[in-house]
């Protein structure tokens, strides 16, 4: 389909595409069997200017938006997804900089962000809070001049190789919701270490890890916007990038279909390929089908974010909801394709699948988006909007 | 630094036909590149300009379809980019090309170093390099894989043999010209992309490089294309073992039994 993507977006995608085909492709087998963090293809991003789309001009980005983002995360999740969320998280650790950092905040962190000389990570999950946000029991304490953190964050996407972290904990547990603020803290600020590394269904090219603040000092300084705004700071970040979510899902299912239209003209079975099946064909123009009312409506998120529009909770988690479910549906069409080959390491396929299994979970999973997208509905009619 | 990298566009496969009636080759309908080696030359100038700083410009002589192939090497970082095109450079031979760059070398004044790339891969002549290098009488060393370094004036560089790999110094100006172990080709920027698209790139004609018509295009071209053919590898050759003075007894009787000499 036309989407009428600009020059700058055109050429953000092929370069996007290109890496994604001559860098990530390669050593996809590789990084998914070994898990090892992909810093070679991190710093071929940062060349091509990729990690500063969404930045900025002011802060050495190259103006864009979420649509610029979500190019990038699509064409390298077509390849590797495991590759695009590292890319993407670092976007999910600089948001909240970006929308509610002081100009301060904002000169010290984005420019090496928007240059890709250091990652960014978004630390909210923790062991026993997940879904349940405001469960969380990390806190911050004001001595003096400092915050001193403590508690264990878990699954933190680029935990351990990103350099600078959002971190949400409580400064005012009696306040619960609003008790919670948001930092930014250091790699290497004593007292900030890093516990387990998991060992993942899929994505594994990326770092999912715990964050352990034991009596971390960080400057007062490091306050992100005003105390108690942890959650709303939370909220708005993660209302910005989940069409990321959804970006990352259109390439998982973009990549799954483009193997199985491939293999299903080489299989021969029945003294014919199978692409000459109907049930084959049928499967496939679905795929296709999904795949493209996906990316319009993720897409179309995106560029009414960028439009500059303030409420887009309800659109952004349809747009996550809707991707994330077509790249589960997409991915194991694509494996019933392959029949038993599918099954295999050996071929692409049963990787996307694993890998897009994560998209129906992270960023709040496709049942808290719907518990939200009910409640904008039942507020709308309520209000009478419409 | 000024590094002058010279390219070649060419068709982007290497089953390219031959026109039986001109002998020469058929580009219609193949889609085009820069020419694989010469993306070596392009990376290896820019990381010299990093190192040592100074400009890289880039050189390239064809049709106006070129100027894609031009932009392509600034949105990889290269500073200016010139086109030699004119309807009296078509049909060149390696001679008649050497001596139009070697013009456009006059042109752009004083240099330190130019790069080429080993050869193309749709002629594989290998000659520009060291005819332009020539013409321009300058010295040159081919099939660099690394530039060890630059100092005082003079480069010292390590170039692949048949058997193995020569360490050479020489004053600049001079010419190298650069195989792919060298380096790793960067690819484009997105910031460097959107320079490239808004560069103005400059055309010379004949005119403006004053050239003689004798001397370029078909008409400054001997070359005439019978057969395009992979030669047959060479034997391991013989070496000769011993004294000194016996070892060249041994060559010298070898030379006349073979009557070389
Ligand atoms: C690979 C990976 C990377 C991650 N990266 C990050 C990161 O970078 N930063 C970060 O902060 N977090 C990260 N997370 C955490 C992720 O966002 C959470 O896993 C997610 O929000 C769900 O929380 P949970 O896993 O605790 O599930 P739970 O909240 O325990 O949910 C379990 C099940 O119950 C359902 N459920 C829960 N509550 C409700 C309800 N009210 N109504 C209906 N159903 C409900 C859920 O939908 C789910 O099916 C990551 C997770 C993974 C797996």
């Amino acid at each position: 389909m036309e989407y009428f993507l600009t020059d700058v977006q055109l050429e953000i995608k092929e370069l996007a595409h290109r890496i994604a085909e001559e860098k990530v492709r390669p050593v996809v087998h590789e990084l998914d069997e070994s898990g090892e963090f992909p810093w070679e293809i991190m710093k071929v991003l940062a060349d091509a200017d990729l990690f500063g789309v969404y930045i900025p001009e002011e802060y050495g980005g190259l103006g864009g938006g979420v649509m610029e983002q979500l190019l990038v995360v699509e064409e390298l999740s077509r390849v590797c997804s495991g590759v695009a969320v590292s890319y993407a998280a670092s976007g999910l650790g600089a948001f909240p900089i970006l929308l509610f950092g002081n100009e301060e905040q904002k000169e010290k962190y984005i420019p090496d962000i928007a240059a890709g000389k250091k990652l960014a990570a978004f630390a909210l999950t923790e062991a026993n809070a997940g879904s349940d946000a405001a469960g969380i029991e990390t806190t911050a304490t004001l001595d003096g001049d400092y915050y001193v953190l403590n508690g264990t964050k878990q699954w933190i996407t680029n935990g351990g190789e990103a350099e600078v972290y959002t971190v949400i904990a409580m400064t005012d547990k009696k306040k619960g919701s609003r008790g919670a603020s948001a930092f930014i803290v250091e790699k290497g600020t004593p007292g900030f270490s890093f516990g387990k590394k998991e060992d993942k269904m899929g994505i594994r090219a990326s770092a999912t890890r715990e964050l352990i603040f034991n009596d971390c000092r960080i400057p007062r300084s490091n306050l992100l916007g005003r105390e108690g705004m942890g959650f709303i700071v939370a909220m708005k970040t993660l209302d910005r990038t989940r069409p990321g979510i959804g970006a990352q899902a259109v390439g998982i299912a973009q990549g799954a279909l483009e193997e199985a239209v491939k293999y299903s003209r080489e299989r021969v079975q029945f003294g014919q390929t199978i692409s000459s099946f109907q049930a084959i064909q049928h499967m496939l123009a679905d795929m296709a089908t999904q795949i493209e009312a996906a990316r319009a409506l993720v897409y179309a998120t995106a560029r009414m974010i960028d439009s500059g529009v303030k409420d887009f909770s309800k659109e952004s988690a349809m747009a996550k909801v809707f991707a994330s479910d077509v790249a589960m549906r997409v991915t194991t069409d694509a494996v019933q394709v392959f029949g038993g080959y599918g099954y295999m390491k050996e071929y692409p396929v049963e990787k996307m699948m694993r890998d897009a299994k994560i998209t129906q979970i992270y960023e709040g999973t496709n049942q808290i988006q719907r518990n939200v997208i009910a409640l904008e509905l039942i507020k709308e009619y309520a209000s009478k909007k419409r | 630094m000024k590094i002058i990298v010279c390219i070649k566009q060419v068709p982007d496969t290497t089953e390219v036909k031959i026109d039986k009636e001109t002998n020469t080759l058929i580009r219609e309908g193949v889609a085009s590149v820069i020419n694989p080696f010469d993306l070596y030359a392009i990376e290896e100038g820019l990381r010299l300009r990093e190192e040592h700083g100074g400009t890289v410009t880039v050189l390239s002589m064809g049709p106006v379809q070129v100027i894609e192939s031009l932009r392509e090497a600034l949105s990889m970082g290269a500073d200016e980019a010139i086109l030699l095109s004119d309807r009296a450079f078509a049909g060149a031979d390696t001679l008649a090309t050497a001596y139009t760059l070697s013009k456009a070398v006059e042109k752009i004044g004083a240099f330190d170093l130019i790069i080429c790339g080993k050869q193309a891969i749709d002629g594989d002549t290998a000659q520009v390099g060291p005819e332009l290098a020539e013409m321009l009488e300058i010295p040159h060393v081919t099939y660099v894989r690394r530039v060890h370094g630059i100092a005082s004036g003079q480069i010292t560089v390590e170039r692949m043999t048949e058997e193995g790999s020569e360490k050479i110094r020489f004053p600049l100006p001079g010419l190298i010209t650069v195989v792919k172990e060298i380096n790793e080709p960067r690819l484009p920027s997105i910031k460097g992309k959107m320079r490239a698209k808004k560069a103005e790139i400059p055309v010379w004609s004949a005119s403006e490089l004053g050239t003689d018509p004798e001397k370029t295009g078909l008409q400054g071209s001997p070359t005439w294309v019978k057969k395009v053919f992979t030669p047959e590898q060479k034997g391991g050759g013989e070496i000769f073992e011993g004294e000194i003075e016996e070892q060249v007894a041994k060559l010298v009787r070898r030379l006349r039994e073979t009557k070389i000499v």
